[in-house]
Parts: structure tokens; C-alpha cells; sequence
């Protein structure tokens, strides 16, 4: 459960903090370079922060007490690779959770 | 029609397709915030002022594991920063509108108004900025309405999901499926490895602190290789 004052100092940050980010050029008149470097890092953002957000939690789920589960593990293998092979999001979801559903009903 | 009109509709039907991703993206994200005990005026709110699915389900996810809330915010921002580069990208096609104009967009610059926009620049280059706000709104106004409306209905039925349906999984699953489709050079590949494997090593840091880590090596990993593959090829 979430714990509700952290909830109420979150969200008006993130808000404020988002919007920020998304004026930060836009908003500031004319387009001044970023330099090289942090262009370059920028467009690692996503890849570096996604996979370290949900790489534990697929090995070791919290629904299973910490326990790796099997059925877990797989549909997290199978929605990265299908993902890769098709680039489709929409595809690498429902392949995953396919999976995951498939697993649960035969071993549950 | 108009050439203002005309560019609305195509940003409007070029964003169309989009919709087959954000409508359950953001259902999911009102039911895992009420699973997660927000209640719908708060989901809601937090949809409304935010309006950045992946940063809110990275910010429910660390808020779960009770991170403080200074790591919950520098992880969503994190995953926010990408769109510096979208800010940095538009910014040149728009400098001569109305400040009120630009600071409305900045509200609605995602994912998928920045890709439909650019896509269309590309396309008639000759627009004029009013033409391309036209696009920018119309790929709006595909999207944006559903996200809402689609989060606040995610939100009614949440707690109406038994758990047998592993919801728990959803997220990791949405958050892998959104990365997968990134990883086509090596330096991605590189990164989402790196990232992997030191928030196992170092998930045992306090409040999730070591997710904080992964992620910047984890870039800077990506960003290193691809300097120096750069450097070599010329």
C-alpha cells in the first residue's frame, strides 16, 4: 500500500518537475544546442532505467514472498523477446501476459 | 477546408493508430493505482497533473516499496528526461508562437504528439508553425481525451480484479514491452544489460537507491560505447 503523505508530496512534484522538463526548450525562446554529451546520454534514459526498475521484481516477485517463480520469469523472457523481434508493444504484452496467464492455469 | 483544418486532421489520423496502445496502457494505470490504494479522485489527479504514463507507473511502483520521496521523484523524472529531447527537438518549429501557445503544448508533449508531429514536418516541410501547432493538437486530441477517460474507467474497476489475475505483473511486463522495441543498436543493448544486472546486484541498497545507480551507469555504459564506436569509425 502506498503510504499517502508521500503520495501528496509525489504527485505536485512530479507534476511541477514533468513540466519543467517539457517547457524547458520549448517554452525558452529559440533552441540553443544541448552539447554533444548530453544529447548522446539522453537517448539512453529510457533503456537505463526501465529494465533497472523491473529487473528484481521479475526475479524475485513480491506476490510470491520473493520466491522466483517460474511462470513470472518466463512471460518477462517471452515479452522482451517478442518485443525485440516484432518492435511492437502492443504484441510484446499481449505475448507476455499470454504466457503469464497460460502458466498460472496449468501450474495453479 | 483550410490549410490550419487540414493539418489538424492529419495530425489527428496519423496519432489514430496510437490509440490501440494508450487506451489500455492507461486503464491499467487506474487499476494498479487502485490496487495500489490511491483512491479515483487521487488516481485521477495524479493522471491529470502528471500525464506521463511510464514516469507514473515507475513513480506507483517505488511508492509501493516505500522508497522516499526523493528517490520515488528522482525515478520517475529519470524516466522523463527523455523528453528534454523532445523539448529541445520542437523548439525550433515553434519559436515565433505565442508564449501561451507554447506553454500549453509543453503540458501535452508525449510521446506520441512529438513522434506525430515530426513525422508530419518531415513529410510537408513548408508548414507554417501555425500549421504545425495544428498537427500538434490534432494528435492531441486523438489521444489525450482517451487517456483520461480510459484511466478514470481503469480506476472504477480496479478493485473489482481478484488477484489470481497476477495484476502484480502487469507493470513489469508493460515496462519490458515498451523497452524491448528500443534495443536495436548495441549500445542499447549494452545499457538494458548493464541496467539489469547491477539492480540485481544492488537491489539489497536501502529504499531502492540502487536502482538510482544502475540506471546512471547504465547510461553512461550506452552513451560511452557509443562514443567510442564513433570515434573509431572516424
Amino acid at each position: 500500500m502506498i503510504d499517502k503523505a508521500t503520495f501528496w508530496i509525489v504527485m505536485p512534484a512530479l507534476a511541477l518537475g514533468t513540466y519543467a522538463i517539457r517547457f524547458s526548450f520549448l517554452g525558452t525562446l529559440g533552441a540553443r544546442p544541448l552539447p554533444g554529451w548530453l544529447t548522446r546520454a539522453l537517448r539512453y534514459t529510457a533503456v537505463a532505467v526501465l529494465p533497472a526498475l523491473v529487473a528484481p521484481g521479475v526475479l524475485w516477485p513480491a506476490a510470491t514472498g520473493g520466491e522466483t517463480d517460474p511462470a513470472r520469469l518466463a512471460a518477462a523472457l517471452v515479452t522482451l523477446g517478442v518485443g525485440v523481434i516484432t518492435r511492437s508493444t502492443m504484441g510484446a504484452i499481449l505475448a507476455g501476459g499470454g504466457t503469464l496467464f497460460a502458466l498460472l492455469a496449468l501450474t495453479g | 477546408m483550410t490549410p490550419l483544418r487540414t493539418a489538424f486532421f492529419r495530425g489527428f489520423l496519423a496519432a489514430l493508430p496510437m490509440i490501440v496502445v494508450v487506451g489500455p496502457f492507461a486503464m491499467l494505470f487506474g487499476v494498479v493505482a487502485t490496487e495500489a490504494g490511491l483512491n479515483v479522485v487521487e488516481t485521477m489527479l495524479f493522471s491529470v497533473s502528471v500525464f506521463a504514463g511510464a514516469s507514473q507507473f515507475a513513480a506507483l511502483q517505488t511508492m509501493q516499496e516505500n522508497a522516499p520521496a526523493l528517490v520515488v521523484l528522482a525515478t520517475a523524472l529519470a524516466v522523463n528526461l527523455r523528453m528534454v529531447m523532445y523539448s529541445v527537438t520542437l523548439a525550433p518549429h515553434f519559436g515565433e508562437l505565442p508564449l501561451r501557445s507554447r506553454a500549453l503544448m509543453a503540458y501535452f508533449l508525449v510521446d506520441q504528439s512529438f513522434a506525430t508531429t515530426m513525422a508530419e514536418i518531415d513529410r510537408h516541410p513548408a508548414m507554417t508553425a501555425r500549421e504545425k501547432r495544428a498537427v500538434f493538437f490534432g494528435a492531441v486530441v486523438a489521444v489525450a481525451p482517451l487517456w483520461f477517460v480510459a484511466s478514470l474507467a481503469g480506476a472504477m474497476v480496479g478493485r473489482a480484479i481478484p488477484p489470481e489475475y497476477a495484476l502484480d505483473f502487469a507493470l513489469p511486463i508493460t515496462f519490458l514491452a515498451m523497452v524491448a522495441p528500443m534495443l536495436r543498436s548495441l549500445p542499447h543493448l549494452v545499457a538494458a544489460g548493464v541496467s539489469i544486472l547491477l539492480s540485481l546486484l544492488l537491489a539489497g541498497m536501502p529504499y531502492g537507491t540502487g536502482l538510482l545507480v544502475a540506471a546512471s551507469v547504465a547510461m553512461a555504459a550506452g552513451a560511452g560505447l557509443e562514443r567510442w564506436r564513433e570515434g573509431r569509425r572516424a
